[in-house]
C-alpha cells in the first residue's frame, strides 16, 4: 500500500464526517500518515456533506482527493456527483436502501449494502454510517486488521460510553454482510 | 504515531496557544476560523484563562493591545475581512512594540469574498496591512502539526523581538484534521521590564504609546525599529527544501499550496524531471538565502499560490530577477490541483530542453 484515497459523501446528519474520522483514526493507529478534509460551507447545513481521507505509508502532499480509490456514498445526489471521479479499478460502497439506482460505471467494483434499512431494523437508525463503514474496513485489507475498540475509544468520548457499544455493534453488522 | 491525536487545524492553533501559556483570547466569529474561538470558549474557563467574544473585530484587537501592554501573552483570530478590520490595531501594536499573536485563516476576497480557502492576504500580512512603516512576523504553516508548532514559535518570536506575530493560514488547513503531538513543547518565558504592571513606587512609569508629535523623535523610533527588523531578517527566516540539491526547476509555495506543489514535484521526479521545492515557513522575514543558493543550478522558478501572484514578487526579489519566475495559481476559494502544477512543470521543462 502506498496510499488509499477515500471520499465519504451523503446528506448532512448521516454521520458522513464521523465515518471518515473513524477510518482516518484506524489508519493513525496502524502508524500510517493520515489526513481528513471536510467540505465546509453553507451546503453543510442540511444539504450534502462530504469528506476526503488519505491513509498513506508516506508523508501526504495534497490532502485533496479529486480521484478517490474508494467512494462511500449514502445518497443519490452524492453518487451522481462522485461516481465519475472514482479511479478506474476503484471501489464504491453504496447504501442501497437510500440510492435507487445502480452504479453505471463498469470499471469499478461495487458493494451494495442496505445500511439504512439494516440500521432501522436493528433499532439504531442513526448508525447506518457505521454499518457501511464496517463493510468498507472489512473489504480494505490495509485497514481491516487490528482492534476496532481502540479506534472507537479514540473517537467516542468517555461521556458517551453507551454509544460505544452501539457503534461497535453497527460496525460488526457491516463486517458480517 | 499512535501517541498523536487527530485535530482540526483551528483546534490545534487554540490548544497550542494554551500550551504556550496564552490565557487571554479575544475574538469575533467568522468562517472558516470559528473553531479557534469555539475551542477557546470551552477550554479557557477551565484553566483560569479569559475567553471573550468582543462586540467587534476592532474591540477584540484592542483588548489584545491592553493585555500585551501588561506583558501577558494574548491572541486574537479571524479570517480575511476580519483581519482588515483589525489592521488599525495591528499598526498600533507594531507602533508600541508589543508582542501578540494574530491568526488569519484566509478566505477568498476582496470584500466579503467567499468562505473557501485562499492565500490572497500575503501582501497585507507581509507589507504591514495597516498604516505606517512597520512589519510583523509572519509564519506560514503547511500542516496541522505546524499550525500548532508555529503558534508556539510565533509567541516566542514575538516576545523575543517585541514585534506582533501573525500565523497566516487558510480555510483548508483550518478545517482539515491530521495527527498532532504537542508533547515536545517547553513553555518559554521572557522578561518584560517594559510592561505596565504597576510601579510599586519602586521604578519610573512604563509608558506604552505610539504617539510622537515631535518628528525627530518619531524618526528615531522608526530607525530603531528597522534596525531590529534587519536583525530579525538575518536570524529568523525559516524554510523547508524538498529535492533541491540538483533541481533545475524550483517550485515555490507556502501553506496549503506547498502541499500540492510537493505532490507535483514528487510526480515530476518520477518522470525524470529535475524538480524541487523551496517552501518558505516564514513569509516575513522572507527566506532569501535558499533562493540565492539555488541560482547555481535552478533554471526557472514556478510560484504556486492561491492569489493573483503576491509572493511571486518576493521570489523575483530574492532571485534578483536572474531567472524566469512564472505563476501557477487558482483564486477565489479554488485550490490548485497536483495535475495543474505538474503540467506547468512539464511545460517549463519542455521549454528548457529547447
Amino acid at each position: 500500500m502506498a496510499d488509499i484515497k477515500i471520499v465519504f459523501a451523503g446528506f448532512g446528519g448521516q454521520g458522513i464526517l464521523f465515518a471518515g474520522k473513524l477510518v482516518a483514526y484506524k489508519g493513525l493507529l496502524e502508524n500510517k500518515y493520515v489526513s481528513w478534509l471536510p467540505s465546509y460551507g453553507p451546503e453543510m447545513r442540511g444539504g450534502t456533506a462530504n469528506c476526503s481521507v488519505i491513509v498513506s505509508d508516506e508523508q501526504i502532499g495534497s490532502p485533496m482527493v479529486p480521484t478517490p480509490d474508494i467512494l462511500m456514498v449514502m445518497n443519490g445526489p452524492s453518487l451522481d456527483t462522485f461516481e465519475d471521479c472514482v479511479a478506474p479499478g476503484g471501489r464504491i460502497f453504496a447504501d442501497s436502501s437510500l440510492i435507487d439506482r445502480k452504479v453505471r460505471r463498469t470499471d469499478v467494483e461495487t458493494f451494495y449494502v442496505p445500511a439504512s434499512q439494516m440500521a432501522n431494523e436493528a433499532g439504531m437508525p442513526a448508525l447506518a454510517n457505521m454499518i457501511l463503514a464496517g463493510k468498507l474496513l472489512k473489504e480494505t485489507p490495509a485497514l481491516s486488521g487490528g482492534s476496532i475498540d481502540a479506534v472507537l475509544g479514540k473517537i467516542i468520548s468517555a461521556r458517551h460510553k453507551d454509544m460505544l457499544e452501539q457503534n461497535r455493534k453497527a460496525l460488526e453488522m457491516g463486517f458480517a454482510v | 504515531m499512535s501517541d498523536k491525536k487527530l485535530m482540526k487545524g483551528n483546534e490545534a492553533i487554540a490548544e497550542a496557544a494554551i500550551e504556550a501559556g496564552c490565557r487571554f483570547y479575544f475574538g469575533y466569529p467568522i468562517t472558516p476560523q470559528t473553531e479557534v474561538a469555539a475551542y477557546m470558549a470551552k477550554r479557557m474557563p477551565k484553566i483560569g484563562g479569559v475567553f471573550l467574544q468582543a462586540e467587534s473585530e476592532l474591540a477584540a484587537v484592542n483588548m489584545v493591545y491592553g493585555v500585551a501592554s501588561a506583558g501577558k501573552r494574548a491572541m486574537t483570530s479571524s479570517s480575511s475581512p476580519g483581519i482588515s478590520l483589525k489592521s488599525e490595531g495591528i499598526s498600533y501594536l507594531a507602533g508600541c512594540d508589543l508582542p501578540a499573536l494574530i491568526v488569519n485563516v484566509q478566505r477568498g476576497g476582496p470584500g466579503l469574498g467567499g468562505i473557501q480557502p485562499s492565500q490572497s492576504d500575503y501582501f497585507q500580512a507581509t507589507r504591514g496591512g495597516g498604516h505606517g512603516d512597520y512589519h510583523i512576523l509572519v509564519l506560514a504553516p503547511a500542516s496541522v502539526q505546524e499550525m500548532a508548532d508555529f503558534t508556539v514559535k510565533a509567541f516566542d518570536l514575538a516576545d523575543k523581538w517585541r514585534v506582533p506575530a501573525m500565523l497566516l493560514s487558510d480555510g483548508t488547513l483550518g478545517q482539515m484534521m491530521e495527527p498532532v503531538s504537542m508533547e515536545h513543547y517547553e513553555a518559554k518565558t521572557f522578561d518584560k521590564p517594559w510592561a505596565v504592571t504597576g510601579t510599586g513606587m519602586a521604578r519610573e512609569h512604563n509608558i506604552i504609546n505610539s504617539l510622537y508629535l515631535d518628528p525627530q523623535k518619531l524618526e528615531i523610533e522608526n530607525f530603531r525599529r528597522y534596525e531590529r527588523y534587519e536583525r530579525i531578517k538575518a536570524e529568523e527566516a525559516m524554510w523547508e527544501e524538498y529535492l533541491m540539491d540538483d533541481a533545475e526547476i524550483c517550485v515555490t509555495a507556502y501553506g496549503i499550496s506547498a502541499r500540492v506543489a510537493r505532490s507535483a514535484v514528487t510526480a515530476a521526479r518520477a518522470q525524470g524531471i529535475k524538480a524541487g521545492m523551496i517552501r518558505p515557513q516564514t513569509l516575513w522575514p522572507f527566506p532569501v538565502k535558499p533562493f540565492e543558493d539555488s541560482l547555481e543550478h535552478v533554471r526557472a522558478y514556478i510560484d504556486v499560490e492561491m492569489s493573483m501572484g503576491q509572493m511571486i514578487e518576493d521570489v523575483r526579489l530574492a532571485t534578483r530577477c536572474a531567472r524566469p519566475v512564472c505563476l501557477s495559481n487558482r483564486v477565489g476559494g479554488m485550490i490548485p490541483s497536483t495535475e495543474q502544477v505538474l503540467a506547468k512543470i512539464k511545460e517549463i521543462a519542455g521549454g528548457l530542453d529547447k
